[in-house]
C-alpha cells in the first residue's frame, strides 16, 4: 500500500523537522548573552530590562520555544542582528538561488561524467583505462575540497587566466566551483556504476542479450546500464547532501552569494535569527531530497510497492 | 596491482604515525617560532630558497616542514581520540539497540537516522562556533557527529549475528545479556566495525581540517593542517608553498586511508564492496 508508506514517510519528515527546530532553538539559547550582543558595552539597565521584554527572554524556556515555532511556522524568524537587521528567513531566500543553482549544475554534471566514467572503467575493466579512471575516484575522495578550490583557483584562474578567480555571474563563473563541489560526488557516483555494471555485465540477462546478436554498444549502455542506475537513484539524497554540506567550505572559498557562505557568515558572527532560518531551511531542504527519492524508488522499483 | 597500492599505503600510513609520533624531536626549528627576516622564503628548489627550509616558510616566517609535522601529531591525536569515544558511543547503542529490538530498537533507530541524515559540516559548525575553538571540543564535536555511522554498522551487525546458533545456546545455557553481548556478540561484529573506524579516519582527518580552515577547529598558532591551508589561501598568489604543501600532506594522509580502507572492505567483507567512504 504506497499511501500508507508515503504517509508514514511524511510523519516521520515533520517529526525529524520538529526535532531539528528544538535541537537549533536550545543550542542558540545555552549560548552567549543575545542581549549583550544586540545592546553593545553602552547600554543602560533599563534597555536590558526592555530589550530581554521585547525578545521574550523572561519567559519559561518551554513557552519561548513554543513562540519561535509559531512564528517560524509564519516565517518569522526574527531579523537579522548585522547591520541593514534584514529579516531573517528573506536574507536565506535570497541567498536560495545561487546555492541551488550551483548544486544543480554540479549534480548534473557530476552524474553524467561519473556515470560515463564508471561504464568505462567496467568496460576496459583490468586495462590501464580502468586503473586511471580508478585513481581519479581515490583522488577525488581523498581530496580536502577547500584546497582544491585554491589549487584551483591558483592554477585555471591565476596562472593560465582561464576563468573567473571567483565571485557570482555567468556561466564561466559556475565551472570552479561546481567542479570542486562535485568531485567527491563524481568518486562516489564513478565508483557505484563501476561496481554494479560489472555486475550486471556478468548477468544472465546481459548474456542473453549478447547471444541475441544485439550490438555490444546496446548491451552496454542500455540493458546493463539501465539496472546499473538503480543504486545511483539510492544515493542521490546522500549526493544531494553531500552538495548541501560541501557548500559551507565551496561558497566560503569561491565568495559565492549562498546559503552555505551564510551559514558560515553567520554562524561566525553568532546572528542567531539568520543562523536558525538558515539551519532549518536546509535541514527542510534535505528531508525534502530524501523524500523525494524515497518516491522515485517507489515509482521505479516495482517490488517496493508491494510492501509496507 | 592492488596489491602494490596496498603496501604503499600502508608504509605511508606507518610513516604518518611515525613523523606524527616523534618526528618533532627532530626538526630544527620551533614550529610556533618563526624568523622575521626569513618570512615567505620559497621551497629550497626555487631560487631565493635554502635548505634551511626545505619547504620555505609562512608569512612569519615559521618552517613549513616543522608546522606540517607537529600538524600530523594534531591529526593523529584527533582521529584516535574522535575514533575511541564515537567507536565506543556508538558500537555500545548500536549493539544494545539491536540485541534489544523491539520498540527500544525503534526509537534508538530513529535517533540515529536523523543523526545521519543531518549537514555534518553544518553542526559540527554550529557546535564547533558555540563551544569556541579548541582542542578538546572539536574532539567531541566531530565524536557527536560520528558516532551515528558506528551505531547503524553495530546494530545491523548485532542483528545477524544474534540469531545465531551459538549465541542461541549461550543464551540457553544461562549466561547473562551483558556476557553474551561481550563474549559472543561483539568478537563477531568487530571486523566490520574495524572497516568503518578505517574509512573513518579519512573522514576525520578532512574534517578537522575543514574545521580548522573555516576558523572553528584547532586554534591558532597550532600548526592544524586545515588552519596552514587557511593562512596560506591570502597569499596563494605571490606564495603558493604556504598552501600547497599542508594540502598535500592531507590529501596523501586520506589516499593511503581510504587504499586501506577498501581493502579490508573487499577481505573482511565482500558484501559492503564499493559502498564505503561516504
Amino acid at each position: 500500500m504506497p499511501a500508507k508508506l508515503i504517509l508514514i514517510r511524511l510523519v516521520e519528515a515533520f517529526f525529524a523537522l520538529l526535532l531539528m527546530s528544538l535541537v537549533v532553538f536550545l543550542l542558540s539559547r545555552i549560548t552567549g548573552d543575545p542581549v549583550a550582543l544586540l545592546l553593545g558595552d553602552n547600554a543602560t539597565e533599563a534597555d536590558k530590562v526592555a530589550m530581554i521584554r521585547e525578545l521574550g527572554l523572561d519567559q519559561s524556556l518551554a513557552a519561548q520555544y513554543w513562540h519561535f515555532l509559531a512564528n517560524a511556522l509564519q516565517g518569522d524568524f526574527g531579523r537579522s542582528v548585522a547591520a541593514g537587521r534584514e529579516p531573517a528567513l528573506d536574507l536565506v531566500l535570497s541567498r536560495l538561488p545561487a546555492s541551488l543553482s550551483l548544486a544543480a549544475v554540479a549534480l548534473a554534471s557530476t552524474m553524467l561524467v561519473g556515470i560515463v566514467l564508471g561504464v568505462l572503467a567496467a568496460v576496459t575493466h583490468g586495462t590501464a583505462a580502468d586503473v586511471g579512471i580508478r585513481l581519479i575516484a581515490l583522488i577525488g575522495q581523498s581530496v580536502p575540497s577547500f584546497w582544491l578550490g585554491i589549487v584551483l583557483i591558483y592554477l585555471v584562474a591565476v596562472q593560465w587566466g582561464l576563468l573567473p578567480t571567483s565571485g557570482y555571474g555567468g556561466p564561466a563563473h559556475y565551472v570552479l566551483p561546481a567542479a570542486t563541489l562535485g568531485l567527491f560526488t563524481l568518486a562516489a557516483i564513478t565508483r557505484l556504476v563501476r561496481a554494479s555494471m560489472l555486475d550486471a555485465l556478468g548477468s544472465e540477462y546481459v548474456k542473453l542479450a549478447r547471444i541475441k546478436g544485439i550490438s555490444e554498444a546496446a548491451v552496454i549502455w542500455r540493458h546493463a546500464l539501465s539496472n546499473s542506475l538503480i543504486p545511483v537513484v539510492t544515493f542521490m539524497g546522500t549526493f544531494f547532501a553531500t552538495m548541501i554540506t560541501g557548500a559551507v567550505v565551496v561558497e566560503t572559498v569561491f565568495a559565492w552569494p549562498g546559503i552555505g557562505r551564510l551559514a558560515y557568515e553567520s554562524i561566525l558572527s553568532r546572528d542567531f535569527p539568520v543562523i536558525q532560518a538558515v539551519v532549518l531551511v536546509i535541514t527542510a531542504l534535505f528531508i525534502l531530497a530524501n523524500l523525494l527519492v524515497d518516491f522515485l524508488y517507489l515509482a521505479i522499483d516495482p517490488r517496493m510497492r508491494e510492501k509496507g | 596491482m592492488r596489491d602494490l597500492a596496498f603496501r604503499v599505503a600502508v608504509a605511508l600510513l606507518v610513516v604518518f604515525v611515525v613523523v606524527a609520533l616523534i618526528g618533532p624531536y627532530f626538526m630544527e626549528h620551533d614550529p610556533l617560532r618563526g624568523s622575521l627576516r626569513a618570512r615567505l622564503d620559497p621551497p629550497a628548489w626555487l631560487p631565493g630558497g635554502t635548505w634551511d627550509y626545505p619547504l620555505g616558510t609562512d608569512r612569519l616566517g615559521r618552517d613549513i616542514l616543522s608546522r606540517i609535522v607537529s600538524g600530523a601529531r594534531i591529526s593523529l591525536a584527533v582521529c584516535a581520540l574522535v575514533i575511541a569515544i564515537a567507536g565506543t558511543v556508538g558500537t555500545v547503542v548500536g549493539t544494545f539497540s539491536g540485541y534489544m529490538g523491539g520498540m527500544t530498537d525503534r526509537v534508538i533507530m530513529r535517533v540515529v537516522d536523523l543523526a545521519l541524515s543531518f549537514p555534518v559540516i553544518l553542526l559540527a559548525l554550529l557546535l564547533g562556533a558555540i563551544s569556541g575553538p579548541s582542542f578538546a571540543n572539536i574532539v567531541i564535536v566531530i565524536s557527536l557527529v560520528l558516532w551515528s555511522q558506528y551505531a547503524r554498522m553495530a546494530r545491523g551487525e548485532t542483528l545477524r549475528v544474534k540469531n545465531e546458533d551459538y549465541v542461541d545456546l549461550a543464551r540457553t545455557s544461562g549466561l547473562g545479556h551483558a556476557r553474551i553481548i561481550s563474549r559472543h556478540i561483539l568478537p563477531n561484529i568487530a571486523p566490520s566495525l574495524i572497516v568503518v573506524a578505517t574509512l573513518q579516519v579519512g573522514v576525520v582527518i578532512v574534517l578537522e581540517a575543514s574545521l580548522s580552515f573555516l576558523g572553528v577547529g584547532v586554534p591558532p598558532p597550532n600548526p592544524s593542517w586545515g588552519s596552514m591551508v587557511s593562512e596560506g589561501r591570502s597569499y596563494v598568489v605571490t606564495a603558493w608553498w604556504v598552501a600547497m604543501f599542508p594540502g598535500l600532506a592531507i590529501l596523501f594522509v586520506v589516499m593511503a586511508v581510504n587504499i586501506v580502507g577498501d581493502h579490508l572492505t573487499d577481505r573482511l567483507n565482500p558484501a559492503l564492496r564499493g559502498r564505503g567512504g561516504a
